[in-house]
């Protein structure tokens, strides 16, 4: 099959670790917060905050990563709004979420045109360099994928070990977990259900933020409306592909950034056969059959979605 | 801080509750617009010109409305039952779809067969495309959130694919459209010189039925009982199943209604931007009409006030035209907090 020899280029698992990275933020953001038993679907607009507001930053004189800063902030606020609102206010965590996609969104385009009402053309900044390790990024193959990458890719990286170790090494990893499945025991060891789930949902939108910011950062130099397409939703299918794990989301990712790896190669390489549309489908349709198998065993974390109130049961 | 539910909710609060909530949405969006350097009162002036100032306003509002009615009932009954339908959009190109297909030169019927023929099979393939989440969801428990959001991306490819490979117009200059649908299907101007069509009177119809379904039929019971209480409610013998595949199928349908009214109503031709997110809006639409489905026709009008009048504002004053999903998006969240705010007291200890 010289349809597969792509499989032993550098190029194509550089982008497969490049398009990794923001569904490694994301599906780790989301984790956090539905391991704390709150749904997230401001993901999607949240991210497209982050992409805007780091790259703004940027454009506006800060450094790359007061830019990666910022996006957090941005997101964490975003964040702190759907915390007050599911988990202090009880409200319904989907209708909530999608309220918050379309907020930020919609604030992330005006914002833009705001400040940039006569950019036509869209403005570029200097992205990250990818690092480059004297030796180690030199040796062939292993090198550049492994050594050569953006530092937000290190980043995420850094991110699944530390979230990892928190979840299951900490105690206030426990508590987190906890929390997602039974309030009521959190309760009764006198932590605050409502302070753990607003931490969890503040710095998980965070980290969404920070993925998105990854895009205009890193992956490209300029930021468009829309540029997060669809990707914060994969996110949320990533999460019950998880199984809620962190190290099972960044295989998750990975597997699914090469599977569209793959079919953006097998697209330039079977031209016309099929046309390209059914192609940019894969993804979509990949994550619905990844939600039918894991569904069998998708063990959610029991207090999803309920909301917690105090002397309730 | 605590929640305590109020014993007896006056009429003067559960009104007075989204008034104040669209008056916070407005300060939000005024801050924005003093940011952008215009006048809030000048801007919100233009806004209601712009959607209710003259005849030919008011019917864009009506006509941009229709949707959004459709959407919004679609999102209000499933939601009722809990069914989380995150995909009002897809339905609605699915349902576009098909009235494409029949009604370009498939069906050759009578006008008065045509247009009931084509709403009901657009409203078969938008109630299909929702059928296969909730038997996912009800047979191997897959959140049908994720599954309705991931197929709109995949029946918007799908179209994109139909008119820019075999549906092409080869009479559109190259426009990536699919061929006019043929006389008969076309539902005709309700107002002469304007854009608004019968559409409108077939919304506020399925609106009054919606209704009705749900007062004062066995069907609409048992939705709102599986929504109130699954498991009570398969004690109490409801066929639990059987009811959330019911919902599922008006849902869809009254969503495929939206893609068939818009196509045969207004561009009489598929394209991509035959909805700007219609599916997404039907949510917010049936949230701020709290379900109900009379409600949704004023919350809908309300949607159509703020983008029509917000566009024609932001044209006028040079705002980016974002502030209208700014607006929309605003106001979601604090009727949200405001119908809360009715039900419950906020105590601060």
């Amino acid at each position: 099959m010289d349809i597969l020899n792509f499989l032993l280029e550098t190029g194509f698992w550089l982008a497969t670790v490049r398009m990794a990275t923001p569904l490694v933020f994301g599906t780790l953001g989301e984790l956090i917060c539905e391991r704390a038993g709150v749904l997230n679907l401001g993901i999607e607009g949240i991210m497209a905050a982050g992409c805007m507001s780091g790259w703004m930053w940027v454009y506006m004189g800060g450094s790359l990563w007061g830019g990666v800063m910022f996006a957090a902030l941005v997101g964490a606020t975003f964040g702190l709004l759907h915390a007050a609102f599911t988990v202090h206010l009880g409200l319904s965590q989907h209708v909530t979420g999608l309220g918050i996609t379309m907020l930020a969104s919609a604030c992330s385009s005006f914002v833009f045109r705001m400040l940039l009402p006569k950019a036509t053309t869209p403005p570029k900044i200097i992205p990250f360099e990818n690092i480059n390790i004297p030796g180690l990024s030199d040796l062939p193959f292993v090198g550049p994928v492994f050594f050569q990458q953006s530092p937000m890719t290190v980043l995420a990286i850094v991110a699944v070990i530390v979230v990892s170790y928190v979840l299951y090494r900490t105690p206030a990893g426990l508590a987190l977990r906890m929390t997602g499945e039974n309030p009521m025991a959190v309760e009764s060891q006198g932590l605050s259900v409502f302070s753990i789930r607003t931490w969890a949902v503040v710095s998980g939108s965070a980290l969404m933020a920070v993925g998105g910011a990854f895009l205009t950062l890193s992956a490209f130099d300029a930021y468009y409306i829309g540029m997060v397409n669809g990707r914060g939703w994969i996110c949320i299918a990533l999460v019950v592909f998880a199984s809620w794990r962190p190290g099972k989301a960044l295989l998750g990712a990975t597997l699914f950034a090469a599977f569209d790896a793959v079919q953006m190669r097998v697209q330039q390489q079977a031209a016309m056969a099929i046309p390209y549309q059914f192609y940019l489908m894969m993804p979509y349709v990949f994550s619905i059959v990844a939600l039918i198998i894991m569904s069998r065993r998708a063990a959610y974390p029991k207090a999803l979605l309920v909301p917690f109130r105090k002397g309730e049961r | 801080m605590r929640l305590e539910p109020r014993e007896n909710v006056s009429l003067a609060l559960k009104a007075l509750g989204p008034i104040l909530a669209i008056a916070v949405a407005m300060g939000f969006c005024s801050l924005l617009i003093i940011w952008s350097g215009a006048s809030p009162m000048e801007a919100w002036g233009l806004l209601l010109k712009g959607s209710l100032g003259s005849t030919f306003a008011l019917t864009e509002t009506l006509t941009r409305a229709t949707p959004l009615i459709f959407t919004g009932l679609a999102a209000a009954i499933a939601f009722r039952a809990k069914l989380w339908n995150i995909g009002g959009e897809g339905q609605l190109y699915a349902g576009a779809c098909i009235a494409t297909w029949l009604g370009t030169g498939m069906l050759d019927l009578p006008v008065w067969l045509m247009v009931p023929v084509l709403f009901l099979a657009g409203a078969l393939a938008g109630g299909l495309l929702l059928l296969g989440p909730t038997l996912l969801k009800t047979k191997l428990s897959v959140d049908e959130v994720v599954t309705t959001l991931l197929l709109n991306f995949i029946v918007l490819l799908f179209v994109n694919w139909l008119v820019f490979g075999p549906w092409k117009d080869p009479m559109a200059m190259g426009w990536p459209q699919a061929a006019p649908v043929v006389d008969s299907a076309e539902l005709g101007q309700m107002v002469a010189k304007t854009r608004l069509h019968w559409g409108f009177v077939i919304a506020l119809a399925c609106a009054v039925g919606a209704w009705a379904l749900m007062r004062f039929t066995t069907w609409g019971f048992e939705i709102r009982a599986v929504g109130h209480n699954q498991q009570a409610s398969r004690f109490a013998g409801i066929p639990v199943n059987a009811a959330i595949v019911r919902t599922a199928l008006i849902s869809g349908g009254l969503a495929g209604f939206a893609g068939v009214a818009e196509l045969c109503g207004l561009k009489g031709y598929l394209t991509l931007d035959l909805s700007p997110g219609f599916g997404y809006s039907g949510i917010v639409v049936a949230m701020l009409a709290a379900l109900h489905p009379l409600g949704v026709v004023i919350s809908a009008i309300f949607v159509a006030i703020v983008s029509i009048g917000a566009d024609s504002m932001s044209r006028s004053l040079n705002i980016s035209n974002y502030i209208a999903d700014v607006a929309t998006a605003a106001a979601l969240l604090a009727v949200l907090v405001s119908m809360l705010v009715s039900r419950y007291r906020i105590r601060w200890r």
